[in-house]
């Protein structure tokens, strides 16, 4: 039996720094994994590696019991991998159907010939969409600039949503949002999980990660120092964890 | 903002689809209607003004000089779209009418010569784009160094001097009416038809928008950059050629130095028709607008005898007001940021 994704000691420097250290980490289908840690502590990295941003230094990823290697996001994409980043990624310009289906779009035969993009395919599924995650978006058409942090949010996870991803990686998606919205995000990584879906969540709030993880493991300085499940722990044990202490003192 | 604390989910996604649909019209409309509304206004203030402004000749000399205009802008505007720029059109324009006009006096054949002045279009492009996705030097730096050598390029080619002895049949092109409308602009329109429809319809299209209005979110979407890069930048050098092409059957001459500064009158067009200089914003039919508001103010300074320095600074006047315009919207959109 082996588990969803497999992190097996991953390393990674830029330049003279090591940012990871050789990182081992494991994600089940069906759970929300939190992975917490001070700025800096490598997060982002870790997941830009298995998300096809960063080729490796070393290590391994497996995934669905498979060793994989993605020379591009496209092919973590392809293998099932979706990425909800800090920085959103979402293009201003575009609705939210070109969003949500951006690099992906459904086409069809202009006058029997050129392939144009099907934008009514877009708008339906996009609604359809929307309407299942309930997450106050007023319109797929609409475009992205005028949406709130959490609404944007919202597009981004609706777009993992609908192209069926095995793992979905949030990365601190509530960083920017209001007490309302992380609410909202809490609930849709809750039903991503409910889904079957492996869920990765980065956070900075204690007391958001205690209440959307199933499991947390925490990062210092470019390695995972200590996993826990989220029932086990409490918000000091954790901020001892973040702030350096070990469980076994390094001599 | 609405700003009502509401628990009522379905009052707030009423008012949040109402705000939206504003905001859409806001954002489509304000810069292209407002261009057009002054263009518009221009014509009627002409055609009181002078009784040589709403003429047949007159109506159909502005229409070929806004054909070749519209052109050229309609090719820049895809770099634009990108986050891009082209300054090497105007010199492009020059040399592919010199090039063309040499081959063909020559005695090459003119859908050959013209062939070969297309793939002279083509390698300018692919050369601008190598530079900018490959080389990773800047757009506006590789393209000015473009500016200098295609028009040095166009002096050696014709040996300094404009190359005479077209075919009758290429010089007659351009004088051309179907239907009583010049067929330079009947070429304009079946080119900005296409354009048109590659921005509005196809996947290509819209990775040009993706990639000028968020890089990172279009190559984290497996979008082949590389390719969208080409594609804009050929367009633009080749457009610029079926300009230069159209211009040396205008003027019969194939012309050293044809086109100067065309290249900003392009852009400026682009830009007042709704292009955003920042990526991601931009329409072939808003660029149009805009060049048909730059043809009309040099046609109108030209018969009422105002001195074309005035209509430099009128040009430069407008353009600012009409970015500074366009600014105030979309802060006002994003909320007073
Ligand atoms: N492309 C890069 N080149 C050089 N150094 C980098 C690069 N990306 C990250 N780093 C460095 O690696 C370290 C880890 O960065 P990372 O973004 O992974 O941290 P993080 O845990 O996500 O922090 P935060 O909580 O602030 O988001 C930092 O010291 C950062 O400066
Ligand atoms: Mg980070």
């Amino acid at each position: 039996m082996s588990s969803l994704l497999e992190v097996r000691s991953l390393k990674k420097r830029f330049g003279a720094v090591e940012v990871l250290c050789g990182v081992d980490l494991s994600l089940e289908a069906g759970e929300v994994l939190a992975v917490i840690g001070d700025n800096g502590a490598g997060k982002s990295t870790l997941i830009k590696h298995i998300s096809g941003v960063y080729p490796r230094d070393d290590g391994e990823i497996w995934l669905d019991g498979q060793p994989v290697t993605f020379t591009s996001p496209k092919q973590a994409r392809h293998a099932g991998i979706e990425t909800v980043y800090q920085d959103l990624a979402l293009a201003d310009e575009l609705s939210v159907g070109a969003n949500i289906f951006l690099g992906r779009e459904p086409t069809r035969r202009w006058l029997g010939m050129l392939p144009v993009v099907d934008k009514r395919t877009i708008q339906r599924e996009t609604q359809r969409l929307i309407d299942s995650i309930e997450s106050h978006i007023p319109d797929g058409t609409s475009t992205v600039a005028g949406l709130s942090g959490g609404q944007r949010q919202a597009v981004a996870i609706a777009r993992a949503l609908y192209w069926d991803a095995k793992v979905v990686i949030l990365d601190e998606p509530t960083a920017a949002l209001a007490v309302m919205e992380r609410e909202n995000v809490i609930k849709l990584s809750r039903m991503l999980a409910s889904k079957d879906v492996g869920v990765i969540y980065i956070g900075h709030n204690l007391v958001e990660i205690l209440e959307v993880a199933d499991r947390i493991a925490v990062m210092y300085r470019g390695r995972i120092v200590h996993v826990t499940r989220a029932e086990d722990t409490s918000q000091e044990e954790l901020i001892k964890y973040m702030t350096g202490y070990t469980d076994r003192q390094i001599a | 903002m609405a700003t009502h604390d509401s628990d009522l989910s379905t009052g707030r996604a009423m008012s949040q689809s109402a705000s939206t649909w504003l905001s859409l019209n806001r954002r489509h409309l304000p810069v292209e209607t407002l261009v057009l509304a002054l263009t518009l206004s221009l014509w009627v203030v002409m055609a009181f003004s002078t009784p040589n402004f709403l003429t047949a000749n007159n109506i159909i000399n502005i229409l070929r000089q806004v054909s070749i205009d519209s052109i050229i802008a309609f090719g820049v505007l895809f770099p634009i779209l990108i986050r891009g720029i082209d300054l090497s059109v105007g010199s492009v324009v020059a040399l592919s009418g010199v090039v063309c006009a040499t081959l063909l006096t020559m005695g090459m054949p003119i859908p050959i010569a013209i062939g070969l002045t297309l793939l002279l279009g083509i390698a300018i492009g692919s050369l601008n784009a190598f530079s900018v996705h490959r080389l990773g030097i800047p757009a506006f730096i590789i393209t000015l160094a473009g500016l200098q050598a295609y028009r040095g390029g166009a002096f050696l080619v014709s040996g300094g001097t404009s190359v005479f002895g077209l075919p009758q049949e290429l010089a007659s092109f351009a004088r051309a009416e179907w239907l009583g409308i010049p067929s330079l602009f009947w070429t304009m329109l079946v080119i900005g038809l296409i354009l048109h429809f590659i921005l509005s319809r196809t996947r290509t299209g819209r990775y040009m928008v993706a990639m000028g209005s968020n890089y990172e979110s279009a190559r984290r979407a497996g979008i082949n950059i590389k390719r969208i890069v080409f594609f804009a930048y050929i367009i633009s050098s080749v457009t610029a050629c079926i300009a230069g092409i159209l211009l040396m059957s205008r003027m019969s001459i194939g012309s050293p130095t044809a086109a100067v500064a065309y290249e900003l009158n392009a852009i400026a067009a682009a830009v007042v028709g709704g292009a955003s200089l920042f990526g991601g914003r931009g329409s072939v039919l808003g660029t149009f607008i805009g060049a048909l508001l730059f043809a009309t103010i040099a046609n109108s300074a030209n018969l009422l005898g105002i001195d074309s320095f005035w209509q430099m600074v009128a040009t430069g006047v407008l353009i600012a007001v009409v970015v500074y315009v366009d600014n105030l919207h979309k802060r006002r959109q994003s909320g007073l940021k």
